[in-house]
C-alpha cells in the first residue's frame, strides 16, 4: 500500500517536469519559455512545500499515519523542485553571469530570501539521510524546524518578486499562516524555551 | 477579422525580428489578466470598431479620429524597433502607423502645451481587468500615461494600428497604440482614446503604483537598476526555445541615443529614472 502511494507521488511530482522541459525546449510553452520554466517551478516548489507542512495535520485530522510516512519523500521533492527553479535562473535566466548571480544575491532582497530559503532547504534534505539522522539526536529536530522559515522565506521571495498582484501571495501566506497556527504550540516551545 | 494594411515598407532590419506568434502571445495589458498569455485569451473579443480618439486640450483644433480615419488621417508606414520591457526581456517588431508628431501637428498645439497625456479605453464590460481589482493587478483603470511634448514630438515617437503588416490584434492594444522605442514597454499605451496637450506633468499609471520603481521618464538605462532587478542586460526574445542563448547587454535609450539623447541634455537620469 505505502510503496504505491510512493509511486504515485513520485509519478505526480516527475511528470509535470518532464512535460514542461519537453514544451520548454521545443517553444512550446509560450513566448518565453525561460520565464515558463523558472515561474512553473518554483510556485511547484512552494506548492509542494505547503503540502508537505499539510501532512501532519492532516494525517491527525483524517487520522491516517501513512501520510506522515510520505513527508520525506515530499519535502525531497520540494526542494528538487527548488533546484531546478535555481538552476532555471542560474542557467537560462542569467545564462552563467556568474558575477551578476553574486551581486543579484546581494543586493536584491527578494533573491537573498530566496537563497536563503535554498540553503535551509538544502540542509535539512542533505540532514534526511537516515545515517545522519541518527548521528544528529535531538538535534535533527531542532534543525528540522527551520522548514517553518524556509517556508516564510519563500512566500516573502515570491511576494517581492512580483510587480504588483497582491492577491496571490496573500493567499499562499494565508494558508501559511493556518498551517503554521495548527502548530503554534509547538513553534512556541521551539522559539521561547 | 484582420485586415491588410498599405503603407511604405522599413528598410531591412539588421537584427532578428520576434515571430509574429510571440509578439501576440506575451503581453503585458493588466486590464486582460495578469497573466502573460492572458490578454491573448481574454481580449479576441474586444470591440475596436466603432472607436473614437480625440486629441484635445491646449490645441487650436482640437480633433477626434473614429476607426477608419486611424488608418487614413496619416500615411502609413513600417517601423522595426526594439521593445525593451522593464522586466529585462525584449524583442524586435515591425509596427505599422506613423509618427505621433504627423497627428499632434495637425491639431496645432499651442505653445503653452508642455506635456502630452494619454488615456486608455475605460471600458469594465470588455476589460475583466478593470472590473475586478484581482485581475487587473490592484491598478487604478484607465490607464494613463504621458510624455514631454519635445519627447512626444521627437520623430521616433510613434502611434502603431498594425504589426507585421496587418491590424494589430486586440492583445497588443489595438485598434492604436503609442511606441516610444527608447522607453521601457509600459510607457508606450494601448488602446488609447484620449491624446490631450497639458501644461503640467500628467500623472502615469506605474508611476501612482511604485513612484520608487518607475519613474515618470522610464528611459531604457542600464546604469539604473529597477530596486529589484539589474538593468543592465536583457533577454532578447526571438525563436529558439529554452536553449537560446539570448542575453545580451542593454543600451541606454535601447541603442536610439543619437536620436533622442539630446531631449535629457542637462539632466541627471538617475534621479529623473
Amino acid at each position: 500500500m505505502l510503496t504505491s502511494v510512493k509511486i504515485i507521488v513520485h509519478l505526480a511530482a516527475l511528470l509535470p517536469l518532464v512535460w514542461l522541459y519537453y514544451g520548454a525546449i521545443n517553444d512550446t510553452l509560450g513566448a518565453d519559455p525561460v520565464e515558463y520554466v523558472i515561474h512553473f517551478t518554483g510556485t511547484g516548489a512552494l506548492n509542494i512545500l505547503l503540502l508537505t507542512l499539510a501532512l501532519s495535520p492532516a494525517a491527525k485530522f483524517f487520522k491516517k499515519p501513512v501520510l506522515i510516512k510520505l513527508r520525506r519523500l515530499v519535502g525531497l521533492w520540494a526542494f528538487t523542485y527548488a533546484i531546478f527553479h535555481l538552476l532555471n535562473f542560474i542557467f537560462f535566466e542569467l545564462q552563467f553571469d556568474w558575477r551578476l548571480l553574486v551581486s543579484e544575491i546581494v543586493k536584491r532582497p527578494y533573491i537573498t530570501v530566496g537563497m536563503m530559503a535554498f540553503l535551509i532547504l538544502s540542509l535539512l534534505a542533505f540532514t534526511s539521510i537516515n545515517r545522519i539522522k541518527r548521528k544528529m539526536g535531538k538535534n535533527w529536530q531542532q534543525l528540522h524546524n527551520w522548514v517553518y522559515i524556509a517556508a516564510i522565506a519563500v512566500v516573502i521571495h515570491f511576494y517581492w518578486s512580483i510587480k504588483s498582484d497582491i492577491y496571490q501571495p496573500a493567499l499562499y501566506a494565508l494558508i501559511l499562516l493556518w498551517l503554521l497556527s495548527l502548530r503554534r504550540s509547538r513553534i512556541k516551545v521551539w522559539l521561547f524555551k | 477579422q484582420y485586415r491588410k494594411l498599405d503603407f511604405k515598407i522599413s528598410e531591412v532590419s539588421q537584427e532578428q525580428l520576434t515571430p509574429e506568434a510571440k509578439v501576440a502571445s506575451h503581453n503585458n495589458f493588466y486590464e486582460f489578466g495578469l497573466d502573460k498569455s492572458d490578454p491573448a485569451k481574454n481580449a479576441q473579443d474586444f470591440k475596436v470598431n466603432p472607436w473614437q480618439l480625440s486629441i484635445s486640450g491646449l490645441v487650436n483644433k482640437p480633433l477626434t479620429l473614429d476607426y477608419d480615419d486611424l488608418f487614413k488621417r496619416v500615411p502609413l508606414e513600417e517601423r522595426i524597433y526594439r521593445l525593451r520591457c522593464v522586466e529585462a526581456w525584449s524583442m524586435v517588431i515591425p509596427w505599422v502607423g506613423f509618427s505621433l508628431a504627423e497627428l499632434i501637428k495637425k491639431a496645432d498645439p499651442k505653445s503653452k502645451a508642455k506635456y502630452v497625456a494619454f488615456e486608455t479605453l475605460h471600458d469594465p464590460k470588455q476589460m475583466p481587468g478593470q472590473r475586478s481589482r484581482r485581475i487587473g493587478g490592484g491598478i487604478d483603470y484607465p490607464y494613463v500615461e504621458g510624455l514631454r511634448i519635445d519627447e512626444a514630438m521627437n520623430p521616433l515617437a510613434f502611434l502603431s494600428v498594425g504589426l507585421y503588416g496587418k491590424t494589430l490584434p486586440p492583445q497588443n492594444g489595438a485598434p492604436i497604440r503609442l511606441v516610444v522605442p527608447w522607453k521601457y514597454g509600459f510607457k508606450s499605451i494601448k488602446s488609447i482614446v484620449s491624446i490631450k496637450l497639458v501644461d503640467k506633468m500628467p500623472p502615469t499609471t506605474w508611476n501612482l503604483l511604485a513612484p520608487r520603481e518607475y519613474g515618470f521618464y522610464a528611459n531604457v538605462n542600464p546604469d539604473v537598476a529597477h530596486p529589484r532587478w539589474s538593468q543592465a542586460s536583457e533577454r532578447r526574445i526571438t525563436s529558439g526555445g529554452l536553449f537560446a542563448r539570448n542575453r545580451i547587454p542593454t543600451l541606454p535609450f535601447n541603442g536610439y541615443g543619437n536620436e533622442v539623447a539630446h531631449l535629457y541634455k542637462n539632466m541627471d537620469l538617475k534621479r529623473f529614472y
